[in-house]
């Protein structure tokens, strides 16, 4: 047989080699969140890409403005809603580092628990999120299954699963309830269990790991001129965890290590993830065995504080105060402060301004997601198509409050 | 700790560091905005500062202040551990002349945070890269954190795009005629066919 005698070019013989557009979202199905990549391919390599973002643009910023301080409180859940505990204490710690008041102790120990249970809620989410993208759907249902336990816990305090609304200035909505130290000590053991099962599955698993390791890597040094801040930083080294370097409410009397990665890539940042939750665990323990039992939550300050509910209706005194408060807000002294937390995706940062009146004159809030989110574009170039799924689950974009 | 960064500011820039003060914490310096550059590189690249990250830039709208607008960017060291917030004041009554340096190439995480303050306050950063709207549509009028925007202003419909600027066709054929598919949410066309 004679072999095939092409009369062609060699530039001929080869594909057609002009780059692919591609459209990766608004809503795509193996993406959570509405981000929309505009990719330019190579083959199946990513040449250049292009992140947009604004797709849950709800203006908070203006809405903020138009209320009082306290009516801000339901924006900040829908910020992040996989963990608005966190937003909440967040938010109320800003304004009260501008009223120059502190909570009291029991207080802050139960804002400790609840934030850390935020925080495990986030974090399951985002890892379990990440390996059902992956094909992985039995570890997701393992997570949403620990995260139930949180949410119930939740449920139980504040009366909502997701959206608390449950932080005031000054204090919290309501105290504890009694049976929160015995609910949050069952449960912690259970979604550790949970936890390590659906980690069995996934770390020792060939495909998942080759698909994680050395994708999306990242160096220490780009990420901190990039902003990010959180696991995502954490991830390559960078031990920078507000709450160690700067310590709020009750976190320097409670012992907690901060996990961190070595190379910065995808599975790194799911394995500081999974560091994290042990560690939140460790936290809400400790809070359990030194939140006292009585004392009161929330501040004695007429200006900013809620009357109960009783003495509402019973007194003259209490009801206008009651009535100040709802219809001009409380008066936060003027100036401006930027109060910073550990969010659960990084440092969450409101910067708020007054002018001495019941509403706020600004409320910028800085997402932890928005720096991260710019990054992505980073990460993905030169890489593989089908990279996008896990490099992007890994960076826990949420759109709430990327988009504001 | 961080009273140092305000002194040495003062003792390096002079007339350049408008004001400063701390207050509840907040090391603030007002900085004048044609040296606003050269003042972040120095904050970055010195080694007594050592901001390597900034954490956050807005803007805020002051509408009774003559320049009206205040840039303000918050840095952070992590080697250094500590926090700065330095601020510029830009922008005549009208909200025109709202322009600033841009300082993506001082720290590249601010690219997008300058594309949100674009977005939404109205401020040019000149040398910007890519300064597109982020969080709005291009078609957007206006920069709704302005105090002179009102909050339930309506938007002018966006037109459909032609042909030619979407460079795909843009009538769309039905995926299947009227006889295939699921009979049900059908009945119009088999009230033209006189079936019923």
């Amino acid at each position: 047989m004679e072999p095939i005698d092409l009369d062609l070019e060699e530039s001929e013989l080869e594909l057609p080699s002009e780059p692919m557009h591609l459209n990766m979202g608004p809503s795509h199905p193996a993406m959570h969140g509405t981000v929309r990549i505009v990719l330019e391919l190579s083959g199946e390599t990513i040449v250049k890409s292009d992140v947009q973002i604004g797709y849950l643009h709800r203006g908070f910023e203006k809405m903020c403005e138009r209320g009082t301080w306290n009516q801000v409180f339901p924006y900040v859940d829908r910020l992040n809603y996989v963990s608005p505990m966190l937003n909440n204490v967040g938010y109320a710690l800003a304004v009260e580092k501008l009223c120059e008041i502190e909570v009291p102790e029991r207080c802050q120990w139960y804002r400790m628990i609840l934030g850390e249970l935020s925080r495990i809620s986030d974090h399951l989410t985002c890892n379990g999120a990440m390996a059902m993208e992956l094909g992985a759907f039995t570890p997701f249902l393992y997570y949403i299954k620990a995260r139930e336990m949180v949410w119930d816990i939740l449920e139980e305090e504040t009366g909502a699963r997701l959206t608390h609304s449950f932080g005031r200035i000054g204090g919290m909505a309501h105290p504890p309830t009694p049976a929160l130290k015995d609910m949050c000590r069952n449960a912690i053991p259970a979604i550790l269990k949970l936890v390590e099962e659906g980690e069995g599955m996934l770390l020792r698993n060939r495909i998942f790991i080759d698909r994680l390791e050395n994708v999306g890597a990242i160096s220490g040094k780009d990420a901190i001129a990039l902003s990010w801040t959180g696991p995502c930083l954490r991830a390559t080294g960078v031990p920078y965890d507000v709450r160690k370097a700067h310590p709020y409410l009750k976190y320097d009397e409670v012992d907690f290590d901060v996990p961190v990665g070595t190379r910065g890539d995808t599975l790194d940042r799911f394995l500081v993830r999974l560091g994290e939750i042990r560690q939140s665990a460790r936290i809400i323990l400790q809070c359990c065995d030194r939140m006292p039992d009585e004392g009161p939550v929330n501040v004695d300050d007429p200006r900013f504080v809620f009357p109960p509910k009783r003495d509402v209706y019973t007194t003259i005194e209490a009801t206008i105060q009651h009535f100040k408060l709802v219809m001009e807000g409380a008066k936060v002294p003027k100036g401006e402060v930027y109060s910073y937390t550990e969010g659960g995706n990084g440092e969450l940062g409101f910067y708020i301004v007054s002018d001495g009146t019941g509403t706020p004159w600004r409320v910028r809030i800085r997402p932890p997601c928005f720096p991260i989110t710019q990054g992505l574009s980073e990460l993905i170039n030169g890489g593989m198509l089908s990279d996008i799924i896990p490099v992007f689950g890994s960076l826990n974009m949420i759109g709430g409050e990327c988009d504001h | 700790m961080s009273q140092r960064v305000l002194e040495t500011l003062k003792e390096k820039f002079g007339d350049a560091v408008l004001e400063t003060h701390s207050h509840l914490g907040d090391e603030t310096a007002v900085v004048s905005p044609e040296r606003w550059k050269e003042i972040a590189r120095f904050l970055r690249d010195d080694p007594s500062m050592a901001f390597d990250m900034a954490v956050d830039l807005c803007a805020v709208d002051y509408p009774d202040r003559t320049p009206r607008f205040e840039v303000v960017l918050h840095l952070y060291s992590i080697s250094k551990r500590h926090r700065l917030r330095l601020k510029a004041r830009v922008g005549d009554a009208e909200g025109e002349k709202a322009e600033i340096d841009t300082l993506t190439d001082v720290w590249v995480g601010l690219n997008w945070f300058e594309r949100e303050t674009y977005d939404l306050m109205g401020i040019t950063f000149k040398g910007h890269p890519d300064l597109r709207r982020i969080l709005l549509y291009p078609e957007f009028e206006g920069h709704p954190l302005r105090k002179d925007y009102p909050a339930n202003k309506a938007q002018p419909l966006v037109p459909y795009r032609t042909e030619e600027e979407a460079g795909v066709p843009l009538d769309k054929l039905a995926p299947f005629g009227p006889d295939e598919g699921m009979p049900f949410g059908r009945r119009v066309f088999a009230v033209d066919r006189g079936e019923s």
